[in-house]
């Protein structure tokens, strides 16, 4: 694409050879960030793994990292993240689809833009505010409603994250539901399908990879969410026997003794090793959503 | 054949009618507790709590040290992540052809924007703090906040170059501009409001983060503002949690109060950006 009359100037060709090199040196921050963080958790982790084991330090039953018999076993943080994601998941996944084939199918425009405006504004509470709501206010209600000892429990930290996780798989379906093309629609209209079986048995399948791969973003922003079930999720580091007992997530136990260990000891090496186990989860999380997101652009492609 | 196409339609009544109750029982709750929130933390609001540092192991006084902590922080989050956002935005949509480099950055972006924040906290914790020696400050916190902020920066700035038509590319270089020229003085003038209201969301969306920053910049009490970038700060998000958790005897309706004046922030940065985005439409 090098025009003659370019090549003739001097200066805006050098100028923009260093205008390539800065945009492609900019652009492989992000490669070094993604690389930097995997590194920085691996050194600093490893000597967890070293000392424990790896498979130990996974699957080991009891994590007491200022008891005189130290342990870092792993499993109840691991128990106590899935606890909280599947009924996270329980709640979010169901009702969000719910709600997007709703506002994609059905909804009236304004209500449709109305309900999209609100939720993109509950996407943008800050986590901290959702737990603070949860501690003071649900948690409370939950104690006294199923009268229990403690309101704070995987069942509450549950609630308050599959509300945090809600606008994620929303937004996310109800774009794989509008972009289902209409001739779908009209075609199973034409056939004599009312808009209830339409929705029901056309749409809802031909958008099937994007809504799972809003279900995976959906799970992930459970998994990774760390200051709401730091506060509402009771904080005990053991395996939970019931929904009601409390449970500590494993980014919840890096955030509530990361201020207090010290640098390069075994407790810290440790914290650092739950970050590995976490980047690990949100990395296969990733890859297999980007395989969904892909396979949704394919088959809507094919089709269109 | 008639029954049939009765009970159809009603089905479908039936159907639509569950889901739109259940798409209103999802809203209803949450907006009820906004509602709550502000009714409890309303009494607390008042100039002095806006402007005063907190007294008495924070049971007295305002909040004034925290807002500017969290100010300074977004702000500093803004210097980095913007940059190298709209760099790399600019690198993906005006300069890269398909190669290995460009997936491999895509594939880069897609995994920073899933990797948990509390982790964005741990690299920020052992790079900036323990290794590049910036300990617990301002600038650790921006540094670890900026790039937690930078895919959505990316994501948003690239979707605002795409939107600029070609023909503004075509135009600038029949007039025997270069790429370069073409970038600076067509492409990002033309995609400016809509890197501006993507970067205004992103930041919004920082500024109320509170795992990043907890072992990278924020103190539980400091009654001065920053005076360097290398000073400890308080925060707003990280104040709530801590009159929410941390702190005995914090009376609620200052606790309260903390919270609405951090959803207020927040929804304030979001209102700016929808704000910017209508104006938009309505001059197109």
């Amino acid at each position: 694409m090098v025009t003659p009359r370019r090549r003739r100037r001097g200066r805006s060709r050098t100028e923009e050879t260093i205008a390539n090199l800065v945009f492609k040196t900019v652009a492989a921050t992000s490669i070094v960030t993604l690389l930097l963080i995997f590194v920085f958790l691996f050194r600093e982790g490893i000597g967890v793994f070293r000392q424990t084991g790896l498979i130990d330090f996974i699957v080991g039953p009891r994590w007491a990292p200022v008891s005189k018999t130290q342990a870092f076993g792993a499993l109840p943080l691991i128990v106590g993240s899935a606890t909280v994601t599947f009924g996270a998941a329980l709640i979010a996944i169901p009702t969000g689809i719910g709600v997007a084939l709703y506002l994609a199918e059905a909804a009236p425009r304004t209500l449709r833009e109305m309900a999209k405006a609100i939720i993109e504004l509950l996407a943008g509470i800050p986590s901290v505010v959702y737990g603070f709501v949860g501690l003071m206010v649900l948690a409370p209600m939950i104690k006294g409603a199923l009268n229990l000892p403690s309101g704070l429990s995987a069942f509450t930290a549950s609630i308050v994250l599959g509300v945090m996780a809600l606008p994620t798989v929303v937004s996310i379906s109800e774009d794989a539901l509008s972009s289902v093309p209409d001739s779908y629609r009209q075609a199973s209209l034409a056939l004599g399908a009312s808009r209830w079986e339409t929705a029901l048995h056309v749409v809802l399948p031909a958008a099937k990879s994007g809504l799972l791969a809003a279900a995976m973003l959906g799970i992930g922003r459970a998994i990774g969410e760390t200051m709401a079930v730091l506060m509402v999720a009771g904080n005990a580091t053991v395996i939970p026997g019931s929904p009601f007992d409390a449970v500590r997530t494993i980014t919840a136990d890096i955030a509530a003794e990361m201020g207090e260990v010290v640098q390069g000891g075994l407790h810290y090496q440790a914290l650092f090793g739950l970050g590995v186990i976490l980047f690990a989860i949100s990395f296969v999380i990733n890859l297999v959503t980007d395989m969904l997101f892909r396979g949704a652009a394919v088959s809507s492609g094919k089709r269109s | 054949m008639t029954m049939q196409f009765l009970s159809k339609q009603a089905k479908e009544r039936m159907g639509f009618g569950v889901l739109g109750a259940w798409t209103l029982m999802a809203v209803a709750p949450v907006l009820l507790i906004i509602g709550y929130l502000i009714y409890l933390g309303a009494p607390a609001l008042s100039w002095e709590f806006l402007t005063q540092p907190p007294k008495h192991f924070l049971t007295e006084g305002g909040i004034f040290p925290a807002i500017v902590g969290t100010l300074c922080l977004t702000l500093g989050t803004v210097v980095v992540a913007l940059p190298l956002g709209i760099g790399t935005a600019i690198y993906l949509v005006e300069y890269s052809s398909e190669s290995l480099f460009k997936r491999l950055v895509r594939l880069a972006i897609v995994n920073l924007a899933g990797v948990p924040s509390v982790v964005y906290g741990l690299f920020g914790l052992g790079l900036f703090a323990l290794t590049l020696n910036l300990g617990r400050s301002l600038v650790s916190g921006a540094l670890t906040l900026g790039f937690l902020t930078l895919p959505v920066i990316i994501a948003t700035a690239e979707e605002a170059l795409l939107s600029v038509p070609d023909e503004y590319r075509h135009a600038s270089l029949a007039l025997g501009a270069t790429k370069w020229q073409t970038i600076k003085n067509v492409v990002l003038p033309t995609a400016a409001p809509s890197i501006l209201t993507g970067t205004i969301l992103g930041i919004g969306r920082a500024a109320g983060e509170t795992a990043p920053i907890m072992f990278t910049a924020a103190v539980f009490y400091t009654p001065s503002l920053p005076d360097s970038i290398f000073d400890q700060v308080m925060a707003l998000p990280f104040h709530v949690f801590v009159v929410a958790t941390q702190a005995p005897n914090v009376p609620t309706s200052m606790a309260f109060g903390a919270a609405v004046v951090l959803v207020a922030l927040v929804g304030g940065l979001n209102a700016i950006a929808v704000g910017i985005r209508a104006w938009m439409r309505l001059r197109r």
